[in-house]
């Protein structure tokens, strides 16, 4: 098993976070194997910002994807770009509050408002949270368990439940878009 | 960081790591992507431990202050990218001709000049070995993995104290950058060794007599402010430690520097070999790029093609003997995937000579060569 | 009683290389003097030179001595000093090594204020190559590289050190030797970066293209412009123009950086954070 996972907006809606906190939850507290890669550009915050996470159960060779399983995309940009790059029955998860178009592709569309929820759990900033909680959620990648213990290792002191939290929300809405599409 | 079992690090981390796990005790380092990391968690670690961190006002400082500390008796490392390497060389020629233990980390990106600051790219191998000016030999070890930038860190401290050498442990940006699941060595597995001190008579002591100490033509280092009261120039000297206008004395000091490490080419040697016994393709490659190599060659073999990946760790000395058995196995092909224009390429054809093909493959796009790429020229060679 | 010098230098490593008449043997000596009457510990002193005349000094002086590449000395000598803070660590320079090829290392040491004593045998003159112009030859003076008479406006050393933030800043002559031997020793009991900027004579590159033929000629053009620093202060900007001060120009305190250093190791390591 090799999967890829692309998680892709813009500088400083914290991907990178998101994308590392997903390796650490397989590497660290599973028996799978995980490697985390990013693009980096000369800017810091703002500019397309992209976080690649790499899951198996063997070795991981070559260390870059190239058809993500699941893609998370976060900005319009990031959805113009990436979006045609995911594999045939892969997952696309569109965050509704900032991305309007998504290109026509043969893969499963998840649509949600991401950055809104978290604006209602109390701040926009852990819209990265909500993000992994749905991509957990609908790929089952690895345990939720395992993923709230890498958030308590890597978040800011005193974040930890608003973090939680925000994973959780992810992972609702993953089980009741599921259960939507189930009910179609 | 935290205790035993898996944990997810990032290449500039665990070289880092490393680094304080063998005794790592200053490092003087100046801001260059993409090595920035290092500089930065040894700023934060090295307190913790009794180390010391210094940002110096530029490259060359660095280089000149990690040699300084050395010589006080400090483990000492510095790390770098392409520009930073290139103003070192000065002072890596100093810890070459002065026998001074230290570690140089660079991690490389696209060049020539600026270039591309955060691609990854090879394009340093030739200059790691040759990039400081006149006769000597070089230490070049090479990770392509995050376990790796930890244990090649260990061993080139080992051999950097062992052999009184600058060693340069040569990484690139994807291994620099990569995060990766690994389950470093407890302390007790860890094999870390230290730099001989002069035993006998201070007003005896000879810093540069290679009769003096317990390894072969490696003379023991005493540390300045312990009343040896010795010198140390960059100047050609004599085993006193003194400027020699001798023309037999200098060449015997210089012949030395280099016999010390050039006859220790088997032992320094560090190759994996996947696949060996019944091939007829074999790939050279080192770095990250052998990740790549690796999945083409595991993929060849499972379409039945009979190849095999020579994964270089020790880049210089040139793993001769290596080649030499390869040559010896009438192989169809040796492919040389770089991501650099051909520079390892030639001392492997220098050794493979005319016994077949030797098939560079190479790229300075500042991206990966991928498995593909490697495998059809694989596929091609047979 | 007479100084016994030889318990202070390598007389095996004589003759030296400089050349008759040369200054470099007088801040030598200053030096030496200096160490002498201080009292100080003599395995507990490392001596730091870079590349040229001035930087052979080490050679002939018995303590751990480094003698490394242009203008880095400094830069070596941080590093000495950060491994063990106990040390005395003195830097020999010239003006070519500390101001041109090594003027970042000194201006950011100075900065720092890492405890170094630097001395900088200043005869306004690359020596060792043969007479090129430094950047403290003095406009319209002669030099190999300056047929025509020096065109760049030179640096005031002690000014520099004293506008990076340096806490000490002292000058002397050759022809001062005693006074030279006082600021010395007042730059080595100083706990902080400090600066000598010790005037010496190159008869052999700068004197004889500059109608001072002598040594004793540029020593007594040491004598007839250099002005005590007490005295420059009070004196009007027109009298100052072809003079100099000389004595203690700087010296305040601050914490010295090699302290400040193993005093965040003790705190980090008492909150124990690992």
């Amino acid at each position: 098993m090799r999967k890829e996972f692309r998680l892709a907006g813009e500088g400083g809606q914290g991907l990178i976070t998101a994308a590392i906190i997903l390796a650490e939850a397989c590497a660290e507290h599973t028996d799978l194997n995980a490697v985390q890669t990013q693009s980096y550009g000369p800017e810091s915050r703002g500019g397309a910002s992209r976080a690649d996470v790499i899951i198996a159960d063997e070795d991981i060779d070559y260390p870059e994807i190239k058809r993500p399983e699941a893609l998370l995309v976060m900005a319009q940009e990031a959805s113009d770009l990436y979006v045609p790059g995911v594999a045939d029955g892969g997952t696309v998860i569109v965050d509704t509050t900032y991305v309007k178009s998504v290109p026509a592709v043969n893969a499963r569309i998840i649509r949600y408002p991401i950055s809104e929820k978290a604006r209602e759990l109390g701040r926009e900033i852990v819209a990265n949270m909500v993000a992994l909680g749905l991509l957990v959620g609908v790929t089952k990648v690895v345990p939720e368990d395992a993923v709230v213990a890498a958030i308590v290792d890597r978040v800011p002191r005193g974040t930890e439940d608003l973090n939680k939290k925000a994973f959780y929300a992810g992972i609702e809405a993953a089980k009741e878009l599921q259960s939507r599409e189930e009910g179609d | 960081m935290k205790d035993a079992g898996p944990k997810l690090l990032q290449g500039n981390e665990a070289c880092v790591e490393g680094a304080i796990a063998a005794g790592l005790k200053f490092f003087a380092g100046y801001p260059i992507t993409p090595s920035t990391e290092i500089a930065e968690l040894c700023a934060l670690r090295l307190p913790k431990v009794g180390g010391k961190f210094l940002q110096m006002e530029d490259e060359i400082a660095s280089m000149a202050a990690v040699c300084g500390a050395s010589l006080a008796g400090l483990k000492s490392m510095t790390a770098t990218s392409g520009p930073g390497f290139s103003l070192k060389q000065e002072n890596i020629g100093f810890a070459v001709e002065a026998e001074i233990p230290c570690v140089i980390v660079n991690v490389q990106r696209v060049g020539p000049s600026t270039g591309m600051p955060t691609s990854p790219a090879q394009g340093d191998v030739l200059q790691a070995r040759w990039g400081t000016h006149g006769d000597h030999e070089m230490v070049v070890l090479c990770p392509s993995s995050v376990l790796e930038a930890y244990t090649l860190t260990v061993e080139a401290f080992n051999i950097s104290e062992t052999l009184r050498t600058p060693v340069i442990l040569l990484m690139d940006e994807v291994v620099g950058h990569l995060r990766e699941k690994v389950v470093l060595p407890s302390p007790q597995e860890l094999v870390v060794k230290d730099r001989e001190l002069p035993a006998g008579a201070k007003e005896a002591y000879k810093p540069y007599a290679a009769d003096q100490g317990r390894i072969k033509g490696v003379p023991p280092l005493a540390r300045f402010g312990d009343g040896y009261k010795f010198h140390v120039t960059g100047l050609t000297h004599g085993e006193d430690g003194f400027p020699t206008n001798s023309p037999k004395v200098g060449e015997k000091q210089i012949v030395r520097i280099w016999e010390k490490i050039h006859s220790r080419r088997k032992e320094l040697s560090r190759v994996e070999m996947l696949y060996p016994e019944d091939a007829e393709v074999f790939v050279y490659a080192y770095g990250s790029t052998a990740r790549s190599a690796k999945r083409a060659v595991k993929e060849a073999r499972a379409q039945g093609i009979r190849a095999c990946l020579i994964r270089a760790m020790t880049l210089w000395p040139f793993i001769e003997d290596v080649l030499s058995d390869v040559k010896k196995k009438h192989p169809k092909a040796v492919i040389v995937p770089e991501m650099n224009l051909g520079q390892m390429v030639r001392p492997v054809k220098r050794v493979i000579g005319d016994a077949c093909p030797v098939i560079p493959l190479n790229k300075v796009a500042g991206q990966l060569i991928e498995p593909e790429e490697i495998l059809a020229a694989i596929k091609e060679a047979v | 009683m007479a100084l016994s010098f030889e318990k202070y230098l390598r007389t095996q490593k004589m003759p030296h290389i400089w050349c008759p008449g040369c200054g470099h043997g007088i801040v030598t000596q200053a030096i030496i003097r200096a160490i002498d009457e201080l009292g100080l510990n003599t395995e507990k002193i490392a001596i730091v030179s870079g590349i040229g005349c001035s930087s052979r000094a080490p050679g002939y002086l018995n303590f751990d001595t480094l003698h490394t590449t242009h203008g880095r000395a400094i830069a070596f000598a941080t590093g000495i000093k950060m491994a063990r803070p106990e040390l005395k660590v003195i830097v020999i320079t010239g003006d070519g090594d500390a101001a041109a090829i090594g003027g970042n290392h000194l201006i950011h040491a100075a900065r720092r204020n890492i405890g170094l004593t630097v001395v900088c045998f200043d005869n306004n003159i690359y020596g060792m190559t043969s007479g090129q112009y430094s950047p403290l030859t003095p406009v319209g003076s002669f030099a190999s590289t300056a047929p025509y008479g020096m065109l760049e406006r030179p640096f005031d050393l002690c000014e520099l050190v004293v506008g990076a933030g340096g806490t000490f800043a002292a000058r002397s002559t050759t022809y001062h030797a005693r006074h030279l031997v006082n600021v010395i020793k007042e730059a080595l009991t100083h706990n902080g970066f400090s600066f000598v900027d010790a005037l010496s004579q190159c008869p052999t590159y700068y004197g004889r293209r500059n109608k001072l033929r002598t040594p004793l000629d540029m020593m007594n053009w040491f004598r007839d412009h250099a002005v005590p620093v007490s005295t420059w202060e009070k004196m009007p900007p027109e009298e100052r123009e072809g003079k100099f001060p000389i004595g203690v120009i700087k010296k305040v305190d601050a914490p010295e950086f090699s302290e400040v250093y193993s005093g965040l190791i003790e705190k980090v390591r008492e909150r124990g954070d690992e």
